[in-house]
């Protein structure tokens, strides 16, 4: 990829980042850099797409620790978790063979699995050493006579972020509008009933969440062409093109996407969240706003006022136990406050949330929703992370999978909101998820046995232990040792712990 | 020995193997507060730690030194220059270990010249060691970058018997025990306890079970390993009475090991199974100069009791194993020892050791090859890592997880293989999966002359048609 191409692709309009001196992100920092290349962030928006034979060209390094590691479903196909790579070989790239050895996995791969389309990554080693892919690609295609689409994202173009953006460009150059939709399925449509065809931007399926929120769409005639690239299939992708509305999911990455469609097709799109009441109600009315059409504004008030009554009621007991806690929220972008709404939704307080990838729009909304004062995080190192907590006497960092065992090893209460969790939150049944995970770390007894010191320890006030002192901490369970930073103040003024600490305590007597 | 069939083919599908970066990274994390710097695109540190977090699930120090579009074209001289020096201003680290990758290879960066540069730049840094290590991603496997690094670290730390002053046997209890990649942090706490048995200390090298053994440190943070061998103890390493070195991918450093200290060592490609394990125990009372302690002769008696109690089950039993190469031998010899079969042999790569597999043929290949040769040999079990939960699904046997990554059990890094302990749960372990295939249950025949009620008679189908 010229470096003009990736310069264009930093340059988004449609992003609020431009508006500052430096588009996109920072160059990173040798010796203190955190986070993936392009071809990670290529990677992830593609790889869901279920019925494409993903081959990551490069030497094992890119492929080998990688494969099959995302939290993405499919209903149908599983051809994406299988693993493919040209595993270049020293010889590869000295003799420079490794165009061969790409024209030639791609063979295999179409005999050996038939896949819809093979999508072909390009990695740092064939990018420096200049295979010519494009045309690999292409004679390929023309060869065998199945879509070979290429995805340019070597690491070293840059961040996760731009990768995200060349795999958009990749789908738009070359599949979006290759095929017309199918036609509806006979009897659906009625007087009063038009189905319209949207699409979903940078909705992943991650635990198969997009199941919770499939079904209300399915129940007011909107039929999803295709989410890029949750549960997609190749021919759902090619037919992009025909959407009368886009949503950009919860997620700047593939903005380019959405901006081009529409200039491209005139296809008005929004950017909106799946996650929270309020914000999955939003989006829905988004869509009929967008769509204008009467009787899908009436279908639509009608699911909301129902859904939302349902999942007052299912929530009710859960916002009993989490009223009053404190969250905080270290997640990228828009999560920033798409997360901070639903959990507002459960009635949690959240402290202080995460804006390093946030725009200037982001920010804005998260003051609309926390207050002017809200604490927002630029630098989440996780020292600094688990100091917030401690000063804000935070009962749960919500933060991605990479942040998990510094929590754990921090003694504090973790929930996973990136790619790689196992529980999905979106739609409204995706908030009692969300709920009961929640109280499911945060009530669980196994804090307060770990930041309590050994019997014979000598702290928490007790000399060294005897028999009268064990009896004694038995008796008295609640008090918390006040110093030294495992029982530090993440455990102080926090109504949990000493909720723990009353259960063991009644077990034990009872013992 | 067995035929070795070389990769043919051009597409690696599902792959078995790890990169030797990866490897060498591994390596560095056995060490006392230090951290990995891999040389290369940040997503090359990206994937080793979700990599390394998902298997060990814990922290993981590991930095990069951010190759962008420019550094790569330009070159990166000042990337590793200047990441060096981050990391020493910031954590002040025991150890920096420096893999390259693939794309810092093929750049054709001279990483030992940047360590000199950075010492000039930096004499402010010069009480920190730095090893820089060759290990681009597309030569050998996980194994071959965790050798080459443990060799790195005693070329560079190790100090020859002269200059240092060190003597073999001069710390009269001191073992040292080079240990290969294929060993978890459960194998090195069982071999250390084995070693302390016989009243001798061991210096474990490097040592995951310190570093990434699972325990809850009373600190809250750190940027460093919390564990592991201290780099104090390198200078030493020449005073010990032996050293033991496990797994054939740990020869070379061995070599180096010897010649600089001349301290005597002992070589193991394994430690499973009886013999294996018989091995150790016979050169370990050697080296103490007593009897073997009654508690391990205890559990050698309880292994030998295990192996008849399995043997019903594992004799003739055929089994597919797909690993690196050192746990690639471990396991067929395992196997071999109670009768049972590896009919289905994948290596990640090829090395020396391979001509040790018990099995009559190894491809060095992926799980797609394995799930192949599996499926042609009528394989019963499968041995592999997480990845190849699959294969065993489509494959419709059962799987015992081993080898790297292993990311859908919890504490599966954890577990000891090795010792007679080791190897006896191993053998429950497999005798049980066996087990569970039912294989002597006899189809029930039902005989059409028979009175027993209508349903329960030959030819019911025909009779209801």
């Amino acid at each position: 990829m010229n470096p003009k191409d990736i310069a264009a692709l930093l340059d988004e309009p449609a992003c609020a980042h431009n508006q500052k001196a430096k588009s996109g992100c920072a160059r990173p920092k040798p010796g203190a850099t955190a986070g993936g290349c392009a071809f990670d962030g290529a990677q992830i928006a593609l790889l869901p797409i279920a019925d494409v034979a993903h081959i990551v060209h490069g030497a094992i390094g890119c492929a080998g620790s990688s494969w099959d590691n995302r939290g993405t479903r499919s209903s149908g196909p599983q051809l994406f978790r299988i693993g493919m790579t040209t595993d270049l070989t020293e010889h590869d790239v000295i003799m420079g063979r490794g165009e061969k050895r790409l024209f030639h996995s791609i063979k295999q791969a179409i005999d050996g699995y038939r896949p819809a389309a093979v999508f072909v990554y390009n990695t740092c080693i064939p990018a420096l050493t200049g295979d010519d892919v494009v045309a690999v690609c292409e004679e390929a295609e023309r060869r065998w006579g199945t879509p070979v689409v290429l995805v340019d994202a070597a690491g070293f173009y840059g961040t996760k972020n731009l990768g995200n953006r060349i795999a958009g460009e990749a789908m738009l150059r070359q599949v979006c509008g290759t095929r017309e939709p199918d036609p509806l399925p006979e009897g659906i449509e009625r007087s009063g009933f038009k189905v319209h065809d949207i699409s979903l931007i940078g909705e992943y399926n991650i635990a198969g969440e997009l199941w919770l929120v499939l079904p209300l769409l399915d129940e007011l005639g909107l039929r999803v062409l295709c989410a890029l690239s949750g549960d997609a299939r190749f021919r759902e992708v090619q037919t992009m093109h025909r959407s009368e509305v886009n949503m950009m999911v919860c997620s700047k990455a593939m903005i380019n996407v959405a901006r081009k469609l529409e200039e491209a097709f005139g296809t008005p799109w929004f950017e909106g969240s799946f996650y929270g009441v309020q914000d999955v109600s939003k989006a829905l009315r988004d869509f009929a706003r967008l769509i204008g059409d009467s009787d899908l504004t009436t279908r639509t008030e009608a699911l909301i006022a129902r859904e939302e009554a349902r999942v007052d009621a299912a929530l009710a007991p859960w916002r009993e136990s989490l009223e009053g806690r404190k969250v905080l929220l270290y997640t990228g972008g828009v999560k920033s406050w798409s997360i901070v709404s639903a959990l507002q939704d459960l009635g949690v307080t959240v402290v202080a949330t995460g804006t390093k990838k946030s725009t200037e729009d982001d920010k804005a909304r998260i003051s609309e929703l926390m207050g002017k004062d809200a604490r927002m995080i630029e630098d989440g190192n996780p020292r600094a992370l688990i100091d917030l907590v401690r000063e804000h006497g935070a009962d749960i960092l919500i933060a991605g999978g990479r942040n998990m065992y510094t929590a754990l090893k921090a003694r504090i209460p973790f929930l996973d909101i990136n790619q790689e969790r196992e529980f999905g939150y979106a739609g409204y049944a995706g908030m009692v998820e969300l709920a009961r995970q929640l109280c499911l770390t945060i009530e669980s007894p196994v804090w307060e046995a770990v930041r309590r010191p050994a019997p014979w320890a000598a702290g928490g006030g007790r000399k060294a232990a005897t028999l009268g002192a064990v009896m004694g901490s038995w008796g008295s369970a609640p008090v918390p040792s006040a110093d030294g930073p495992p029982c530090g103040p993440v455990a102080c003024g926090n109504g949990s712990r000493s909720e723990a600490c009353a259960d063991v305590g009644v077990e034990v007597s009872h013992a | 020995m067995p035929e070795i069939i070389k990769r043919s083919k051009a597409l690696s599908v599902s792959p078995l193997k790890a990169s030797a970066t990866v490897g060498a990274a591994l390596a560095f994390l056995g060490f006392r507060r230090a951290i990995p710097m891999l040389h290369g695109s940040q997503g090359c540190t990206a994937f080793g730690k979700v990599f390394f977090v998902r298997h060990f699930r814990e922290p993981i120090p590991l930095q990069t030194t951010a190759m962008d579009q420019v550094s790569s074209v330009m070159g990166a001289d000042d990337n590793l220059v200047e990441g060096l020096g981050t990391i020493c201003e910031k954590s002040r680290p025991d150890l920096i270990g420096v893999p390259t990758t693939g794309l810092a290879e093929t750049q054709g960066a001279d990483v030992a010249r940047l360590v000199r540069r950075f010492r000039e730049e930096h004499p402010e840094f010069v009480r920190i060691p730095v090893v820089p290590v060759s290990t681009p991603d597309f030569v050998g496997c996980m194994e071959t970058g965790y050798a080459a690094a443990v060799k790195a670290v005693i070329q560079e730390l190790v100090p020859p018997a002269d200059q240092a002053g060190t003597r073999p046997g001069r710390r009269s209890r001191q073992v040292n025990l080079l240990a290969g990649s294929h060993l978890t942090p459960g194998d090195l706490e069982a071999l250390k306890d084995l070693i302390e048995l016989f009243g001798l200390q061991p210096v474990v090298l490097p040592d995951l079970s310190d570093s990434l053994d699972g325990h809850l440190p009373e600190q809250d943070f750190s940027p460093l390993t919390v564990g592991g061998t201290p780099v104090g103890e390198l200078a030493q390493l020449g005073d010990a009475l032996a050293t033991l070195v496990v797994g054939a991918s740990m020869c070379p450093a061995a070599d180096v090991l010897a010649e600089r200290t001349g301290v005597p060592d002992f070589r193991f490609p394994h430690l499973m199974g009886l013999d294996a394990t018989d091995a150790l125990v016979a050169t370990l009372a050697e080296i103490a100069g007593g009897p073997v302690p009654a508690k391990v002769e205890r559990q050698r008696a309880q292994l030998q009791d295990a192996m008849l109690d399995c043997h019903f089950m594992l004799c003739m039993s055929r089994f597919a194993v797909g690993a690196d190469p050192d746990l690639l031998v471990g396991f067929s010899e395992l196997l071999a020892g109670t009768g049972a079969e590896t009919v289905a042999a994948v290596a990640a790569t090829n090395a020396p050791a391979l001509r040790q597999v018990a099995a009559d043929r190894v491809q060095i290949g992926d799980l797609e090859d394995l799930e192949h040769m599996a499926r042609e040999q009528g394989a019963e079990v499968l041995i592999g890592s997480s990845h190849a939960a699959h294969t065993a699904d489509r494959l419709g046997i059962p799987h015992l997880r081993a080898g790297f990554p292993l990311y859908d059990r919890v504490g599966a890094y954890q577990r000891t293989w090795v010792g007679y302990q080791g190897s006896r749960q191993t053998l429950f372990d497999l005798a049980n999966l066996v087990l569970r295939l039912e294989k002597g249950e006899i189809p029930p025949y039902r005989s059409r002359l028979s009175q027993k009620p209508q349903g329960e008679r030959g030819g019911a189908e025909e009779q209801a048609a």
